[in-house]
């Protein structure tokens, strides 16, 4: 039998966590440092922080409702401890489902069982170790490969990076177009990225006419959450 | 001043002292709550729910350190690969950053900054949920609330419309056929939805190959 929010669960959660936010405090404080020696503005650290953290608030709450979703079925410290740490819901929410089904589980309910718990909890540990892992013994020699990839071109090298981001944004915009067939509704998320798309081509407008260049930073974020708002109303009429 | 390569030199060191930790510390949750139960499973019980998660996301962690890795830079790697929630978090804010910086990803500013980004996103990220576990029984209604289900619902549209849009604008020539290609591919095999992680390098290898060609033919 195991309590799926019992104060050892929430200890256990709470060293990750500390370990992860002391993890990212070291890292942002060498990186911090390393901005002043390359003299890097002080006002660009400052406004790449608040921009990031403004940008983080959407996503955060969604993982939020990812642990909540979770904890349904595994109580909330250890879906809070997986999405914290290495988890994504895209990943997590199927490892316990698939768990839960090949061990005969009915997904809504609460696990009791302890043997259950903990094999569910060992396949989402397993299940997403491999990336952290190949960073671990890799990165050095995959940073080596992509630098003969890209060449001592520096011209090219600059190409070589943006095509590499366009190839990422191109799937998740082709994602967009996964559900057309689904009639008026399936365009939604068409209809929120192109008003996100929009709200960011008025915000360059403004940091050029207006000479807002305070803005710069924040464009991606103010264009997201006010995309999000406005999927409500159109949502509703689409539907 | 140091070098580049002496910078990131060191942010290797410290980089894999942070990631064992964290293997370790990933790998001795699980066993502590066996430990503390009494309730080790049966192998046979973890290779079955293995069976059914690991061959795809084996697969996209390995293709996402791949393709992420160049994005993100040293400190940003060894950190976002700790923190997760790489595709639709860490990596965009990370292009936000550069981008509103004026730095180039594979330069030390590049990397600096994107270090920043993604430690500033996981501390956040990882304060905003404690609030909301701590606060949970006032905050469940509001972030329950079906009215707000197609704001959570259309994350991704959101970003990707207005990071595209950027990008798409900076470099036409090279985005057209990758776009033009996922657009076509999703259309026609909407299941694909699902391992949208795996397409990413796919769109990169075309977009890159496209690039090289047109750079070639001094085109862009």
């Amino acid at each position: 039998m195991v309590h799926v929010n019992s104060p050892f669960l929430y200890v256990v959660t709470a060293v990750m966590i500390v370990f992860v936010i002391a993890q990212s405090a070291f890292f942002l404080a060498r990186a911090v440092k390393r901005a002043r020696q390359l003299g890097i503005a002080r006002t660009t650290v400052r406004k790449t922080i608040s921009s990031s953290a403004l940008f983080t608030v959407a996503p955060a709450i969604a993982i939020l409702l990812g642990v909540i979703t979770l904890s349904k079925m595994l109580g909330l410290p250890w879906p809070w401890l997986r999405l914290s740490v290495l988890g994504a819901l895209t990943y997590e929410l199927p490892a316990a489902t698939t768990t839960a089904n090949a061990l005969g589980l009915t997904t809504g309910e609460t696990v009791a069982n302890a043997t259950d718990f903990t094999a569910i909890a060992w396949v989402m540990t397993l299940g997403i170790i491999p990336g952290i892992v190949l960073v671990f013994f890799r990165l050095r020699s995959i940073e080596k490969g992509v630098d003969k990839l890209a060449g001592k071109d520096e011209r090219w090298r600059k190409i070589f990076m943006d095509s590499l981001f366009l190839g990422m944004i191109s799937a998740f915009i082709g994602l967009l177009f996964a559900d057309i067939r689904k009639g008026l509704a399936g365009y939604i998320p068409i209809v929120v990225a192109l008003i996100s798309a929009a709200l960011m081509g008025v915000c360059g407008l403004l940091i050029k006419r207006c000479k807002w260049a305070w803005l710069e930073q924040y464009a991606l974020p103010i264009s997201m959450l006010g995309a999000m708002a406005a999927s409500i109303p159109v949502t509703a009429w689409m539907s | 001043m140091r070098k580049f390569q002496d910078y990131r030199d060191s942010v290797h060191f410290y980089g894999r002292i942070w990631t064992a930790a964290a293997i370790l510390m990933l790998l001795l949750a699980p066993a502590a709550i066996c430990v503390r139960y009494n309730a080790w499973p049966a192998a046979s019980a973890v290779l079955k729910g293995l069976l059914g998660v690991a061959p795809i996301f084996w697969t996209t962690g390995i293709i996402e350190v791949l393709t992420y890795a160049p994005m993100l830079g040293t400190g940003g790697t060894y950190l976002g690969f700790v923190t997760g929630n790489l595709s639709a978090l860490k990596v965009p804010c990370a292009l936000n950053a550069m981008s509103g910086a004026k730095v180039e990803a594979d330069s030390e500013e590049g990397e600096v900054v994107s270090t920043i980004a993604i430690a500033t996103s996981s501390i956040v990220t990882t304060v905003i949920i404690a609030i909301g576990v701590l606060l949970l029984n006032r905050l469940t209604p509001v972030l329950e609330n079906p009215v707000l289900d197609p704001a959570f619902d259309n994350i991704l549209p959101a970003l990707f419309g207005a990071l595209g849009v950027v990008y798409i604008a900076k470099n036409p020539k090279i985005a057209a056929a990758p776009m033009l290609f996922m657009a076509a591919l999703f259309l026609l095999v909407p299941g694909l939805s699902g391992a949208v992680g795996v397409l990413v390098p796919v769109g990169a290898l075309i977009a890159i190959g496209v690039s090289r060609v047109l750079y070639k033919k001094g085109v862009i």
